[in-house]
């Protein structure tokens, strides 16, 4: 296995994550900003669609950490030291939010303290994937510096907030949480669909829709801050050679999932906005052009070893062979038609 | 306070909290999974109303292990940057495995939890068996990664002319089925086991000491009597292995364990004291002769390393080291006769003698007070191994202090943590209480029904 196989690995292992825990972050949102008639019953479907496999969502982001520092150790202490404040404010949002919510499911007296701790899930889930995409941001800013030492190793030369206190951080967390809300309505409108609950899936759809168009004026947004504040990054996102399509592509699918989304092809739409996510996560690795910081550490001079190299692919295949029928079982029971009404 | 000192105490708060939660993940699936299979072999509601508070128990204890073990995945990097940089690739073997372990205990819980109604009963039976199987192979990696910091193995360690060592010609899975693996994987998971049982018996009692005819008690306490008999004397016996592989290969640890200043043949074991790091002498302890030799190498008469064979600026704190060993050690032996006291009056009961132990008030009361003793014991135990390893971060190679991140002001996060920390394990203390131990025999709880129903 080389280190750039490893490198596109990881790269599938943040779109799994955010196509799956990132939705769950986006169901904090909306149970934030619950409104109208159904509310609660919003607040419910949400805290079920959750409930089984949020814990199992939430493990692609053990395994992108895992596989930084076995295979790009380099890079893991680079990011740990440049990062350090921000990876700090996403584990305190993951302890406060994984807490609140299990202790909301296994509420106690009186129903006050369960809705306090449903509003700290709610605003936990909303703030964690702003510092998350500001951490990516920091990652392709150019803004990190690094140095070889007198061993060869890479060390930081920049300081602790840099990269990640800018404009186009706080643009690229905004996006990201909109792609994240984006997804959950998404899903959550189809889940409600199955249980033949109409209106509640069309408060849903009327979300999504919304927050596509959000997620599009964010990414203008992002764009923009991109060519003020990040000219590698800007000029990659332009010229890389697959850089043009996947962004065209982008756009193409997040129509179409807006017409589905609008003529109820719920089913259809999930699939696109999967897609249209993935593809934002593709696009962004183009524009990274091989590197792990941008401009500062290629994934070539990351550490990685001949070794472990060679032993990965037995590691993961082994794993596979176990998780992934597990993992379809698991989605089958409680996300296939039949099963959604049954939990219910 | 420096940083180096915030590090190092955020690191250990972190653990402190996480194993408790990692623990629980490990064993409470065990119980709460024999205890379904007894309520499928028996019928008994009391069994299947247990089965179902432990699951509770589970989850809450499972979500919060999840998300502290996260955190100390990512403070490996953000505390310990150069650490990581040279173990990461000899490590990360282990970790990787521990990953797709974790990913599966993870997907079977969730079938379990919220599949009550949609899996049949042996199916449903079978994925708690997978939570326990998953979650005790996930903490066995675990434990290898720590076993390696121990007892370093798999790399040619190269000088640079600058004096920078450089971990080269990696064997990754020579690095994770190091030396002390087996010890020490071994010893992990009998703690877990033991203390989770011990934890439960002692819950159990003390509820019955309230209402002595609730039946799903009962059934509790039988149940983490069973588990208890069987895990405590085991681990005594691997602890005994532990004892024998520390004195072989970290000398020093076991010297600091035992406060052994000098290197003596008949060395004695020492019950309680505190050593005096200046005068090299270990005060008001019960000197029992040469039973740390028998211990070590199984003879009175063998030689024991003491502390005198390393430079003074390689000792671990002692004072620390000793005490926390002196804690597990009594701890365990508390545990021990709970379990051989719980096990020979069950025992007289199927003779006929006497009634059985969850009837027995005299038993009651002790099993109560033992509760928290082996999750003392299993902090207590992580101090000798962690504590007892300094000034190293990899035994003999890389000290702590040269791991640490060039990051400023670490005083702030460690505070932070620790207030947080403090925080959640109230609430998760008092959620265990309402969901564990209230006794609903009289009158039910309308939320008996499965929770996967209603979440």
């Amino acid at each position: 296995m080389s280190a750039t196989a490893v490198y596109w690995l990881i790269g599938v292992a943040v779109i799994a994550y955010a196509v799956t825990a990132g939705a769950d972050f986006g169901g904090g949102l909306w149970d934030l900003l619950a409104t109208g008639p159904r509310r609660e019953r919003q607040r419910e479907l949400i805290a079920e669609a959750i409930a089984p496999i949020w814990e199992v969502n939430h493990i692609w982001m053990i395994f992108v950490v895992v596989m930084l520092f076995s295979v790009f150790p380099h890079a893991f202490a680079v990011v740990s030291i440049a990062l350090h404040v921000p990876i700090l404010l996403v584990l305190v949002g993951i302890v406060l939010r994984g807490s609140a919510f299990i202790f909301r499911a296994y509420g106690m007296e009186p129903d006050e303290r369960r809705a306090q701790w449903g509003r700290v899930f709610a605003i936990t889930s909303a703030a964690t994937p702003i510092a998350l995409g500001a951490i990516l941001a920091a990652l392709s800013s150019g803004d990190i510096l690094v140095e070889l030492d007198a061993a060869g190793a890479p060390q930081v030369r920049s300081g602790f907030f840099v990269g990640w206190t800018s404009p186009f951080a706080l643009a690229v967390g905004l996006f990201t949480l909109a792609l994240f809300t984006m997804l959950a309505a998404t899903y959550l409108a189809r889940e409600a669909q199955v249980r033949g609950e109409l209106e509640l899936s069309i408060d849903f759809r009327r979300r999504a829709v919304i927050s596509e168009a959000v997620a599009g004026a964010l990414a203008m947004l992002v764009c923009w801050r991109a060519w003020a504040e990040s000219p590698e990054l800007f000029h990659n996102l332009l010229a890389q050679p697959w850089s043009l399509p996947a962004q065209a592509l982008t756009a193409a699918v997040a129509v179409a999932a807006i017409v589905c989304l609008r003529r109820d092809m719920l089913q259809v739409a999930r699939a696109l906005v999967i897609v249209q996510v993935a593809l934002v996560v593709v696009g962004w690795g183009v524009a990274m052009d091989g590197d792990l910081v941008l401009g500062a550490l290629d994934h070539q001079d990351a550490g990685a070893r001949e070794a472990v190299l060679a032993r990965l692919p037995y590691v993961l295949a082994g794993g596979s062979v176990l998780f992934v029928p597990a993992l379809w079982w698991l989605f089958r029971v409680f996300k296939s038609e039949t099963a959604s009404s049954a939990t219910s | 306070m420096t940083d180096l000192f915030a590090a190092r105490s955020q690191m250990a708060i972190s653990l402190a909290f996480h194993i408790l939660f990692a623990v629980a993940g490990m064993a409470m699936p065990a119980l709460m999974t024999l205890a379904e299979w007894r309520y499928l072999r028996t019928g008994e509601p009391a069994a299947l109303e247990l089965a179902k508070r432990w699951a509770k128990g589970t989850a809450i204890l499972f979500a919060v292990g999840a998300v502290s073990g996260t955190v100390l995945s990512f403070e490996l990097g953000l505390l310990w940057p150069e650490f990581m940089r040279h173990a990461g690739p000899l490590v990360g073997m282990p970790f990787s495995l521990e990953g797709f372990a974790f990913f599966l205990e993870a997907i079977f819980l969730g079938l379990y939890l919220y599949g009550w109604k949609l899996l049949p009963p042996k199916v449903h039976l079978a994925t708690g068996v997978g939570v326990a199987i998953c979650g005790t192979t996930s903490a066995v990696f675990v434990t290898a990664v720590n076993a390696w910091m121990n007892e370093p193995a798999g790399f040619v360690y190269v000088l640079g002319p600058d004096g920078v060592g450089q971990f080269t010609e990696i064997r990754p899975w020579e690095a994770m089925f190091n030396n002390a693996f087996f010890s020490q994987a071994l010893h992990m998971v009998l703690a877990a086991y033991s203390a989770v049982a011990i934890a439960a018996l002692g819950i159990h009692a003390w509820a019955l000491r309230r209402s002595p005819d609730s039946a799903m008690h009962r059934t509790g306490l039988r149940l983490a009597l069973l588990l208890a008999i069987v895990s405590v004397p085991a681990q005594l016996v691997s602890g005994h292995h532990s004892a024998q592989h520390i004195a072989e290969y970290q000398p020093t640890k076991l010297a600091a364990a035992e406060s052994l200043f000098h290197t003596q043949t008949r060395a004695p074991l020492a019950l309680g004291g505190l050593p005096n790091e200046e005068t090299m002498e270990l005060e008001y302890a019960v000197e029992l002769p040469g039973v740390l030799s028998f211990m070590a190498f199984n003879d009175f008469d063998a030689e024991v390393k003491g502390l005198e064979e390393v430079d003074r600026e390689l000792w671990p704190p002692v004072a620390v080291v000793h005490v926390a060993f002196q804690i597990m050690v009594g701890a365990g032996t508390a545990m021990l006769l709970i379990a051989m006291a719980g096990g020979g009056l069950w025992l007289l009961h199927w003779r006929g003698l006497g009634p059985p132990p969850w009837e027995r008030r005299y038993f009651l009361i002790p099993a109560a007070l033992a509760t928290p003793l082996g999750l003392i014991a299993i902090e207590a135990g992580w101090v000798v191994t962690e504590v007892g390893r300094q000034p190293w971060v990899i035994q003999g190679y890389m000290k702590t202090a040269d791991a640490v991140t060039p990051m400023p002001g670490l005083a702030t996060p460690m505070i932070a943590f620790s207030l947080l920390y403090l925080f959640l394990g109230v609430v998760v203390f008092m959620l265990l209480r309402r969901h564990v131990l209230v006794t609903t025999d009289a009158a039910p709880e309308p939320d008996v029904a499965p929770e996967g129903g209603e979440a």
